[in-house]
């Protein structure tokens, strides 16, 4: 298992995860807890649960318990526990949680699943010590509870005024009995005084000044530096290499064939090769001369698939994901029908920081520093693969320089622990930015041929998209899926939505708001092609689709609020001044709308097309719903922004071409990120609103591209239906 | 061969060979890990560093080129007025996501705002190119250069 789990039983945690105190029965944090419990009161330490412990001077340490990817994870779920611990955010110290299921429950970043998994659950975190501490004062003053409050960091007893520091209570505290945390009173939000406070990221003084945070910056005594060498080929495999060559290099100390399975995110074959410096071995790579089996991926080439899509969607699509009415009657009857054929390329992730991985396998046990969104499921891929039990692994959460999803992937913690296993030494393992690019996940290129109906007031009467993406036999590969649920779906009558999908040798994986990220494209550009068919505003036409405010579609597949997404698009209409901007020749606004991830955005984009066919983004308004509580404002922001400066950047110029089965890119030169001349200011609005608050890493990521797209269209009647954006197309003669 | 150079005003010594790029004898040799590592091909700017107060890319300056010449890195930019103001204009801004970048990002930016107290928006597009961030950070990493150049141009 290398995947998270990405429960949606929200209602869950807090009544699963019974935090338990003391040496009361029952409860599974009690057994992760009672050991360390043990150490720490010897240590004149009480700790009040798994997330907060509290120093007799008053010193209070709270756990963060995901990896942070840059998401900001680390800063904001502390933060949600000291609101309700009441105290001051100045006096927290925060420690990276270990990797241990037992007391934390899943730690992992993706899915922008850490504020609805954990929102509530902190919360009571900090709930739960909190009254522990008031229980504590209440006894030793001999009153009830109910007489006592908190200011922060104390808890003081109104009648009599008296009041005692946490630090004074904590060891007594800590043999009280656990409350039950389902029952905890919470705080009335009015009088938050953290959530909802800017925090500047708690690590950033150690990032300006350079300290060690990153995998990439561990050192282990003895060690030595790895570089691993797989077939460029997808899924190849070692036939043989010409190691005593290699090492005779210079600073080589080792060099061996690892051979390995047939696990898509496992370890797979290759060249090892350690030497004293990580220089060092990689200039002995280019000795190397390995003999591949290429295997049956070699055939395979991106020009191939997008010929093969067009063959298919002349079939009828052989899965379904939606019948809803009769489409083709509807289309048969409509006053108008559209038609277009939509696709986009595979992209990578590429974080900055290269995958690594620091690890020491020797006399049956491992221990293992990652860079990892997914240290759980790496551990559980490790034990397998190496043949060990999970209990004789130590896996360390490092910063993370960039997630992006790359990093749910624990191929790299794989590699590193084998080498290790094989060596006998500890090992830090570190790609070049090439094995990065050619070794990836890719997000899957995807092929949407659309049909819609009009009718002759312009509304939306038929919907048809014949998805051709990649899976074997009905199953879908990994993020190569899409449901049937996806907007507009459940707002219109007659919908029909099916797929044919193409067997792949190469490795897909999720990409920051996976599906969305590349659906939102093909869909909200469709949208846009109908509202101008029926001659309709494209804002005022999506709100006529929506309808009224309402929850649309079944409870099991999640509900759709027409409301929020009315909401939002109107926000950004208002905050963008859709209505009644003037614009410049070349110059041109375009909207775009997407829910996922729990969260409902919209996003304007105002973009010039020169006459060379060069596009200049000038600003991007976005509105967002993701609740009632916005936790982290200045986290929140930037979160926004990086999204859709991301998307972007994918939309912009990014594209992996696969030929001959190898990807045909060697560092950045041949996949464009953003930089900062391409960068514009992007206006971020949050509409608040009675619902429970959830994540925001990926959810304002999708909408951008298709209102880019919108933009140009807008600015040149020219309609971009594939990506990257082709400035050949945007010429003016 | 042992090459002797001057880093963060420190004389250190590292024997490699003269190919060896800086960015590896900054961060494995002399363990100057705040240097970062992210292209090998000077594609990215992550590595940067100051050679006389000049921003190069490590990764694609051999040790054997550095001679007499004056290194300093992030670790110890913040010595200098212009580096101890764009790190705390970094902080004031939180520009910080994955932070990653962020070495080779305050590297750049140093350079530029010693140079000029009131660089325009060209200027920094023009300084800061060569410096990718994946996390997309350049709307508060603009905002940050301004604040840091101000500071300097406030304190003459």
């Amino acid at each position: 298992m290398n995947k998270p789990v990405l429960t949606d039983d929200l209602a869950a945690p807090s009544r699963r995860l019974l935090l338990k105190v003391g040496l009361a029965a029952g409860g599974g944090l009690l057994v992760g807890l009672a050991p360390a419990f043990a150490a720490a009161a010897a240590a004149d330490t009480a700790i009040l649960n798994a997330y907060v412990r509290i120093a007799p001077d008053g010193g209070v340490t709270i756990a963060a318990k995901n990896p942070e990817i840059g998401q900001g994870i680390k800063t904001m779920l502390p933060m949600v526990i000291a609101e309700e611990l009441d105290v001051d955010w100045g006096a927290v110290r925060i420690e990276q949680a270990p990797v241990d299921f037992k007391a934390y429950g899943a730690q992992f970043a993706g899915g922008s699943m850490a504020t609805p998994l954990n929102y509530d659950l902190m919360r009571r975190v900090g709930a739960a010590a909190r009254s522990l501490l008031i229980a504590a004062a209440a006894l030793r003053w001999n009153v009830p509870t109910a007489e006592c409050d908190t200011t922060p960091g104390a808890v003081r007893h109104t009648a009599s005024g008296r009041s005692l520091l946490y630090g004074a209570l904590a060891t007594s505290a800590a043999a009280l009995p656990a409350p039950d945390l389902a029952k905890l009173p919470l705080k009335n939000p009015k009088d938050f005084r953290i959530i909802g406070q800017s925090h500047h990221g708690i690590d950033s003084p150690k990032v300006v000044t350079g300290q060690p945070l990153f995998g990439i910056d561990v050192v282990r005594p003895g060690m030595l530096y790895a570089v691993f060498e797989k077939c460029p080929v997808f899924n190849g495999t070692v036939v043989s290499a010409n190691l005593d060559e290699v090492k005779a290099q210079k600073g080589v100390r080792q060099a061996f064939i690892v051979k390995g399975g047939s696990e898509p995110a496992g370890l797979r074959d290759g060249v090892a090769i350690l030497a004293d410096s990580w220089w060092r071995a990689q200039k002995a790579r280019k000795v190397l001369k390995v003999v591949w089996n290429e295997g049956e991926g070699a055939g395979q080439s991106t020009a191939g698939y997008a010929a093969r899509a067009v063959e298919l969607s002349k079939q009828p699509g052989t899965k379904s994901l939606r019948k809803d009415g009769d489409t083709d009657a509807a289309l048969a009857g409509a006053a108008k029908v559209v038609e277009a054929a939509y696709a986009y390329p595979f992209i990578a992730h590429a974080p900055m920081e290269p995958q690594n991985c620091t690890a020491d396998v020797r006399g049956g046990k491992a221990e293992i520093w990652a860079p990892t969104q997914t240290p759980q499921s790496g551990l559980a891929l490790t034990a397998k693969t190496l043949g060990m039990a999970e209990a004789d692994i130590t896996v360390h959460m490092t910063r993370c320089g960039g997630g992006f999803g790359r990093r749910l992937n624990n191929d790299y913690m794989v590699e590193a622990a084998k080498i290790s296993q094989m060596a006998g030494v500890p090992v830090k393992l570190l790609w070049s930015r090439a094995d990065d690019l050619q070794h990836d996940f890719y997000r899957p290129a995807g092929w949407h041929f659309l049909k819609g109906g009009l009718d002759a007031q312009g509304k939306v009467i038929a919907w048809r998209d014949h998805f051709v993406s990649f899976g074997d036999g009905d199953k879908f590969a990994s993020s190569a899926g899409m449901s049937g649920t996806e907007f507009p779906a459940r707002l219109v009558d007659n919908c029909l939505i099916e797929a044919s999908l193409m067997p792949t040798q190469i490795p897909t994986g999720a990409l920051r708001a996976p599906g969305s990220n590349a659906l939102s494209f093909a869909l909200q550009s469709f949208i846009d092609e109908l509202a101008h068919a029926a001659g309709q505003d494209p804002v005022a036409f999506r709100l006529a689709l929506l309808g009224e405010p309402r929850l649309v579609g079944k409870a099991a597949d999640g509900l759709f609020d027409t409301g929020r997404a009315r909401g939002v698009i109107e926000l950004v209409a208002e905050k963008s001044g859709w209505d009644k901007a003037t614009l410049a020749k070349g110059e041109g606004m375009g909207v775009g709308f997407y829910y996922s991830h729990r969260g409902y955005f919209a996003e304007v984009v105002k973009a010039t097309v020169a006459a060379d066919g060069s596009v200049t983004v000038n600003k991007v308004w976005v509105a967002g719903d993701v609740g009632s509580q916005i936790i982290n404002p200045t986290g929140a922001e930037t979160q926004a922004q990086g999204a859709v400066l991301d998307g972007l950047a994918q939309a912009l110029g990014q594209e992996i071409v696969i030929a001959g089965g190898k990807a045909q890119v060697e560092n950045f030169d041949g996949f464009a990120l953003l930089r900062m001349p391409q960068s514009c200011p992007v206006e971020v609005h949050f509409r608040l609103t009675d619902n429970a608050p959830s994540g925001l890493g990926e959810p304002a990521l999708p909408p951008v591209a298709p209102a880019l797209c919108n933009a140009i269209f807008a600015a040149t009647g020219v309609r971009l239906r594939r990506l990257p954006v082709d400035t050949e197309l945007l010429k003016r003669a | 061969m042992a090459y002797r150079i001057k880093v963060n005003g420190k004389v250190r010594e590292a024997d490699v060979e003269a190919d060896t790029p800086l960015l590896w004898v900054l961060r494995d040799t002399l363990d100057y890990r705040g240097v970062k590592f992210g292209c090998g091909a000077g594609l990215c700017g992550a590595c940067t560093v100051h050679l006389d107060g000049q921003p190069v890319r490590s990764c694609q300056t051999p040790v054997s080129r550095v001679k007499d010449r004056a290194v300093t890195t992030i670790e110890g930019v913040g010595e200098s007025a212009a580096g101890k103001a764009v790190q705390a204009a970094w902080l004031a801004h939180d520009v910080v996501q994955c932070g990653y970048c962020q070495a080779g990002q305050i590297m750049s930016a140093t350079a530029l705002v010693a140079a000029n107290h009131h660089p325009s928006d060209d200027d920094i597009d023009a300084a800061m190119g060569g410096n990718i961030c994946r996390c997309a950070t350049y709307i508060r990493i603009r905002a940050a250069i301004k604040t840091a150049a101000a500071s300097l141009a406030k304190a003459g």
